[in-house]
Formats: C-alpha cells, sequence, structure tokens
C-alpha cells in the first residue's frame, strides 16, 4: 500500500509533467473544434465526433505515461536498489497501472467536459458507457508502457511512446478516416485495441456498446503483454 | 551463509574464479584498488549481475531466495534516490519494502539523515545522499549488508559517524561484507580483510594478518657507503634500492630492522620510517599470484594465447 500510495503522490507532485501530458489533446481538441462548433462530420455534430477521437488519443497517451517515469527512474539507478528488496514485481505492477489510470481518468474527463462546453450533450448513460469502454480498452496501452519504460532508455522511450500512439492512432482510425473497411487490413485494425478504443467512442455516437471480438482483442494484448512486461521488468535490474 | 565461488568474465574479466566463504556475523573488508572487482564480487552477491561460470549462494540459497526474505541491505555505488519524495518518505518507502523493518525514525537518526529529512531527495549534497543510502540499506533489518564503497563523499566526520553506527547494526550479530580501498578502513572495521586485485583474491585473513603483509613500511636513510646487498641481507628487510646518497629499504618488519640498521650502520642519518603505499603492495601480490601455479587462475583470457 506504501507503495501505491507514493506512487500516486509522486505523480502528483509533478504537475508539469501531468499537466502537459493532459493539456496537449485539449489544447488541441479546442483549436480545431471551437471554429467548427456547428459544422456537421458523418451526420454527427463535429465536436462530438473530434471530443470523442482526441479522447482516445490523449487517453493513450496518458496510459503510457507512467513508462516514461519508470525510465527515468531507471537511469537514476535507484531501482537498482529497490531490486535487492523484497518488493514483488505484482506490487509494483499495481502501483504503475493505478498511476496509468490517474492520468488516462482526468485526459478522459477533462476532453468530455470540453466536448460539453462547445455544445455536446449525451445522456448519462451514454457518458459512462463511453468512459467504461475507453478504460477498459486502454489496458493493452497501459502495460505497452510498463514494457517499454523497462526496456529502453530515458532518452529513447518519449520518441517511442510518440511513434506508439500515433500508429496505433492512425491505424486505428482514430483521426477520422478509415485505412480500409474491408479486406486484410481491415483485419489488422480490428486486431488493434485503438481500433476498438475507437469504436468505444462511436458508441456515444448510437452505436451499441462493444461486439464479443473486441473484449477479445482487448484481453489477448493484455494477456498476452503482461509477461513481456514482466520479463522485461527481471531483466532491466540484472546485468547479463 | 556461505557464498562459494562465483566467477564472471565479461569482456574485462572482471572476476577470475572467487571462492568465498562467509560466516554469521563476521565483517569482512573487501579491500582492492579500482577496477579490482569489488563491484561485481558485490552486485553477483546481490543477484544484480549474473556470473558467467560459478554459483552464489547466500544463506544456503540462490540470491533471489534471500531477497525475497528480507534478507539483504545495500549501498550500491550508483543510484541517486527517486525524485519527488522528501528523505523521510523514501526511507519509510524502501522500509515498506520489508517484512520486519526498523522504526523510520529510528533509522533516521541512526544515520544522521534526521536533520534532513525534510528534504526534498535532488536536493541533497553528496554526503546527505550516502546517508540516505545508508538509510535505506539498514531500514529493512536485513541479516546481510552488502556495501559497496560506504564512506564515499563522506567528510571525516561523516566516516566516523558511518561507523560507529555499522558498529551498533555488528553488535546485532549482522553479516557485513564492505568493499573499500582504504587499508585503514578495513584494518579499522572489519574482523577480517579479503584482498582483491584484478579481479582474483590476493590474500584472505584476519585484518592483523593482512595489514602486516600488505602494510609494508619503508625506512629511508641517508647512508652513502652501504652496499644494496648488505642493506637487504638485514633481518626484516625485503628489499632495498639505492637512490645517489639515499638508500630505501621496503620491509617486513620495520620494527626489526630499524634496529638492525643502526647496528650495522651507525653512519645512517635522516631516518625516516614509513607506511608503504597500498597500491604497491597489491601489484606485489597480484604478480606473486600470477606467476605461482597458472592452474589456480582459470583460463578465461589465458585459453586464446595458450
Amino acid at each position: 500500500m506504501t507503495h501505491l500510495r507514493y506512487e500516486i503522490l509522486r505523480t502528483l507532485r509533478n504537475p508539469a509533467f501531468a499537466g502537459l501530458t493532459l493539456a496537449l489533446p485539449l489544447v488541441l481538441f479546442y483549436s480545431v473544434a471551437a471554429g467548427q462548433r456547428h459544422v456537421m462530420h458523418d451526420g454527427t455534430s463535429f465536436p462530438l465526433y473530434f471530443m470523442t477521437a482526441m479522447a482516445v488519443y490523449g487517453a493513450m497517451y496518458a496510459a503510457m505515461a507512467p513508462g516514461a517515469r519508470i525510465a527515468r527512474d531507471r537511469a537514476t539507478g535507484w531501482l537498482r536498489q529497490i531490486r535487492i528488496t523484497p518488493l514483488r514485481t505484482r506490487t509494483e505492477f499495481t502501483a504503475k497501472v493505478a498511476g496509468a489510470y490517474l492520468l488516462a481518468l482526468p485526459a478522459l474527463v477533462l476532453l468530455f467536459l470540453a466536448g460539453a462546453s462547445l455544445g455536446v450533450r449525451l445522456s448519462a448513460a451514454q457518458w459512462l458507457e463511453m468512459a467504461g469502454l475507453l478504460l477498459a480498452g486502454l489496458a493493452p496501452l497501459v502495460v505497452t508502457g510498463l514494457v517499454l519504460g523497462y526496456l529502453l532508455s530515458s532518452d529513447a522511450v518519449a520518441p517511442a511512446f510518440a511513434g506508439v500512439v500515433v500508429l496505433l492512432a492512425l491505424v486505428g482510425g482514430v483521426f477520422g478516416f478509415q485505412l480500409a473497411t474491408s479486406g486484410p487490413v481491415f483485419d489488422v485494425m480490428k486486431g488493434l485495441p485503438s481500433y476498438w478504443l475507437v469504436q468505444a467512442g462511436k458508441t456515444a455516437l448510437g452505436g451499441g456498446g462493444w461486439p464479443a471480438e473486441a473484449w477479445i482483442v482487448v484481453a489477448v494484448w493484455t494477456v498476452v503483454l503482461i509477461p513481456a512486461a514482466a520479463l522485461a521488468y527481471r531483466r532491466s535490474a540484472i546485468r547479463a | 551463509m556461505l557464498s562459494r565461488l562465483s566467477k564472471s568474465y565479461r569482456a574485462v574479466h572482471a572476476v577470475r574464479g572467487v571462492d568465498l566463504v562467509i560466516a554469521p556475523g563476521e565483517t569482512v573488508a573487501l579491500l582492492g584498488p579500482n577496477g579490482a572487482g569489488k563491484t561485481t564480487t558485490i552486485e553477483m552477491m546481490l543477484g544484480l549481475t549474473r556470473p558467467d561460470s560459478g554459483t552464489v549462494s547466500v544463506f544456503g540459497a540462490p540470491p533471489a531466495a534471500a531477497r525475497q526474505a528480507g534478507r539483504f541491505g545495500a549501498m550500491l555505488q550508483t543510484g541517486s534516490p527517486l525524485d519527488h519524495l522528501r528523505v523521510r518518505e523514501i526511507v519509510t518507502l524502501m522500509a515498506s519494502y520489508y517484512p520486519r523493518p526498523l522504526g523510520v525514525a529510528e533509522v533516521l537518526r541512526l544515520t544522521g539523515a534526521e536533520e534532513f529529512a525534510g528534504r526534498w531527495t535532488t536536493k541533497l549534497s553528496g554526503g546527505q545522499v550516502q546517508r540516505v543510502r545508508f538509510a535505506a540499506a539498514i531500514v529493512g533489518d536485513p541479516d546481510l549488508l552488502l556495501l559497496d564503497e560506504p564512506t564515499a563523499g563522506l567528510d571525516v566526520e561523516g566516516r566516523r559517524d558511518f561507523w560507529q553506527a555499522m558498529r551498533a547494526m555488528t553488535e546485532q550479530g549482522k553479516t557485513v561484507l564492505f568493499a573499500t580501498h582504504y587499508l585503514e578502513e578495513a584494518d579499522a572495521c572489519a574482523d577480517r580483510i579479503v584482498l582483491l586485485a584484478r579481479g582474483q583474491i590476493v590474500a584472505d585473513g584476519p585484518a592483523t594478518e593482512i595489514k602486516a603483509q600488505v602494510g609494508s613500511r619503508t625506512i629511508r636513510a641517508t647512508l652513502p657507503e652501504a652496499t644494496v646487498a648488505a642493506l637487504a641481507a638485514l633481518p626484516g628487510v625485503r628489499s632495498a634500492e639505492r637512490h645517489g646518497e639515499a638508500v630505501v629499504l621496503t620491509c617486513t618488519d620495520a620494527d626489526a630492522a630499524l634496529p638492525a640498521l643502526l647496528t650495522a650502520f651507525p653512519a645512517a642519518r635522516d631516518i625516516e620510517v614509513a607506511g608503504g603505499s597500498l597500491e604497491e603492495a597489491f601489484l606485489e601480490l597480484t604478480a606473486a599470484g600470477e606467476t605461482t601455479g597458472p592452474g589456480d587462475a582459470p583460463g578465461g583470457a589465458r585459453g586464446v594465447t595458450r
């Protein structure tokens, strides 16, 4: 519990880090959507469409952000000091996952508030369903953040995260266009958690929740990535 | 507790065939110059570095088991304390990882970290960071303390405080292994000294014995008429050199050599007795170790050139 508490404390005490992580999608949202309040996009209002897109984008970034701090903590060398203590991998991961959601949740809420400020109106059930599915769909990204944080140097981790987020967003259809609607490319898209994050956003636009396929994709990615993160964690302290 | 036969070959042969058994409750100094393999040896014992060959056993089990049981405490040479925490908080955090930690307030007092306990970890001086490392090492009340140059960066007062606190720990029956390149520190604080040079143990024994072995003294005197051969033949003298009118005697037993010198050569003037340099002693011992029995040294580098 102490480990979790200090993890959260350290996140909150770093306002520049948290602030920038949260601010970027917000700034993007306002700068693009503010001028197009009354424009329609694919039959929905542009602010609603763009709010979900930026919520997905921002939450993906926030979910991976703790990985950047892992890489930095590793660079200081103190993690080796921790690795001679009985601290368990599960305790460490629980704290990091909590830290990730601690940033991802406000990232979503802020975007929703921003959307509401530009006239987006949804029912309480729609808000909750969208938020719930987005948070669930972020799980593989949270774990990816851990894998990269334990694997990469602190210099490499920032460009790696930017690359992963942009690539996933692009292929998943976050930026408003889909690369394909059928065929092998579409199959690849449907295998990515980011595609289902976009679909989660669309539930608010009148879609009907996630199909079983979505839950399977998200679960498989998460289950496969957790051992990878555990391996990266173990390797990160030991010199060959 | 025993730790036996740990070897490692890397691009540089950091540790070559080290055999070491440490009994519970012992305070052992790992003494050697820079690059002797002290850090690598300690990190292998902690399981932070994997040996290429050989095994490490701590309290009869692999290092991972000792770690999980909370039996390790260590001061590593690298590692600045995590940021966005205060000193008291990081010590509390380290304590939370162990099953039966000491009281945080007690540890802060013992390590002298009390006076800056409220300070951010990123705003500490080198000596203060070292105290925080010390606090992190002992707060879990570990059975085995591994300290890699624990007094590096501490001033004279800091060193004295450190060893005082350390003695309190060893009196409770803790096993301590510390690396140092100061003979005085090893002599004053350890029951036993293990001398490491170029990745090999070159001497191992009670502190007093090792001190006599490596702490050879030199006698300098102005003495124009004596021959080097006659000086070297004096009791307690290992070798003699001449530099113009001055002679330098390297002694195994300066207490015997000095009266013998004065008896044989009453004309000797400007006599000085000084402790020999540790570096010289290391080089001598290492050289001796390499000429005797090449079979002793596992042939990592040698295998190619043979």
